[in-house]
């Protein structure tokens, strides 16, 4: 039994707790706004850049000469796991569900004696795969410094990713993240993004052939490619932006409202403890003027 | 014929501009173009240039790009930059900045000039010139920028 003392200072460390995640819970709320902003506005671009991708790889699928970021390296023995996480932890099942995603696809491909290499962007999925996976790292990219994510980092993720392809250092390049459906869902993604994944058959095929290309179809493509990958990397940085500020709200929510069971449970205790205490001492008077 | 269309200038962050024009000058790759309303339906890749939008009232208002693409559909141009500025929002120090990218971009194609081949050189080389181009149009210094290692 726990003297009145001790009970008191538990609540009081509770109740500080509550304060903490109460204010994560805020500023995640209010970070989420902002993430949703952005994916919201970057989400014209990615669109145009699909519309027009999807008419020009319709045309150049079946063309021998399609660029090797269109048609894959005629091979799929090498494959690399572009693995996005976040840099900070206390987000729920955020980053477990990625890199859990990850390991499922990792040992699949392995098991189908294929080489995996894996990219990390982000501390935290490092930390998860690097008992079982960490001779399979390539590299790693720091996300600490960036407060809002900007088109550039996902470029210099893009150039990086583009210039282990041209060194021939994989064939398939899959992405994962977490789609972004609602503050208390997200779902992990896995994305290929090289080779390009060919539009859905019809969809594409109408629209492209009323274009004229200036330069050529090709020279465009080529031109497109290397932009298209970046321009995923980038939606891929925002949803999970969002994702993460959104299971950051959810976890810490759900922590506010069970520090306040905790709080409520250790007050009642506290309460009756004291009540005991006091009946105690009035038996012992009463017992003891009995007694006279 | 209607005598606007919708010109939308998108980055891949946001959205920086969408009014009705009545014609618009592009540097495209292959040489400049101007698209008006009724055009047929091209895409277009841009080099480093200005791009001059003639708005529905004749206003006259110029942006920067670095490259990028541009959809011409009868009725709608939509110019795909990755980046994109206002002339007038244009200073040496963004433009210190696309320089020194130009810059390390040529490098970067002729330290590999053997795996990605002449082209590849030949057009980064383009692109640095355009950029500079650009900048001497706009009343820019492209000496100032510190070129990177």
């Amino acid at each position: 039994m726990p003297s009145l003392k001790d009970l008191k200072n538990r609540i009081g460390s509770v109740k500080n707790t509550r304060k903490i995640t109460k204010a994560m819970q805020m500023v995640a709320a209010a970070k989420l706004r902002r993430a949703q902003e952005a994916a919201e506005a970057a989400r014209p671009y990615a669109d145009r850049m699909a519309a027009v991708m999807a008419g020009l790889t319709a045309n150049a699928a079946g063309s021998s000469s399609a660029p090797r970021l269109l048609a894959g390296t005629g091979d799929d023995r090498k494959h690399l796991l572009v693995v996005l996480t976040s840099e900070r932890g206390l987000a729920g099942g955020f980053n477990s569900s990625i890199v859990k995603l990850a390991r499922q696809h990792a040992d699949r491909l392995r098991g189908e004696g294929k080489d995996v290499a894996i990219l990390n962007v982000g501390k935290k999925g490092r930390e998860q795969l690097k008992r079982d996976y960490g001779s399979l790292f390539v590299g790693h990219v720091d996300m600490a410094e960036v407060k809002r994510v900007g088109y550039d980092n996902a470029r210099a993720i893009a150039d990086d990713v583009l210039d282990r392809f041209e060194a021939g250092d994989f064939d398939v390049a899959t992405l994962f993240y977490n789609r972004f459906q609602s503050v208390i869902s997200q779902v992990p993604t896995a994305r290929q993004i090289i080779p390009a994944e060919m539009p859905e058959g019809e969809a594409a095929g109408g629209a492209s052939a009323l274009y004229d290309y200036e330069p050529g179809e090709e020279a465009i493509l080529t031109d497109l490619l290397p932009r298209s990958v970046a321009t995923q990397i980038f939606a891929a940085l925002l949803e999970n932006a969002a994702s993460e500020q959104g299971a950051r709200m959810t976890a810490m929510d759900n922590a506010t409202r069970n520090a306040g069971d905790m709080i409520d449970r250790l007050t009642t205790e506290y309460n009756r403890s004291r009540q005991a205490a006091i009946t105690k001492e009035l038996i012992e008077i009463i017992s003891g003027a009995e007694a006279l | 014929m209607a005598d606007t269309m919708q010109f939308d200038l998108v980055s891949p962050e946001r959205s920086l501009v969408s009014v009705p024009v009545r014609e618009v000058r592009l540097p495209g790759t292959d040489g400049d173009l101007t698209a008006m309303p009724g055009h047929a339906p091209t895409i277009v890749t841009l080099r480093p240039g200005l791009v001059t939008v003639i708005g529905a009232d004749g206003s006259q208002t110029e942006f920067a790009v670095t490259g990028g693409f541009v959809e011409i559909g009868p009725d709608s141009v939509s110019l795909l930059a990755e980046r994109g500025h206002a002339r007038d929002e244009m200073t040496q120090d963004i433009f210190n900045d696309m320089m020194a990218e130009a810059h390390r971009n040529r490098r970067s194609a002729e330290s590999r000039r053997e795996t990605v081949g002449e082209d590849v050189v030949t057009a980064a080389a383009k692109l640095l010139a355009d950029m500079e181009a650009l900048g001497t149009h706009v009343g820019l210094d492209p000496n100032q920028s510190t070129v990177p290692n």
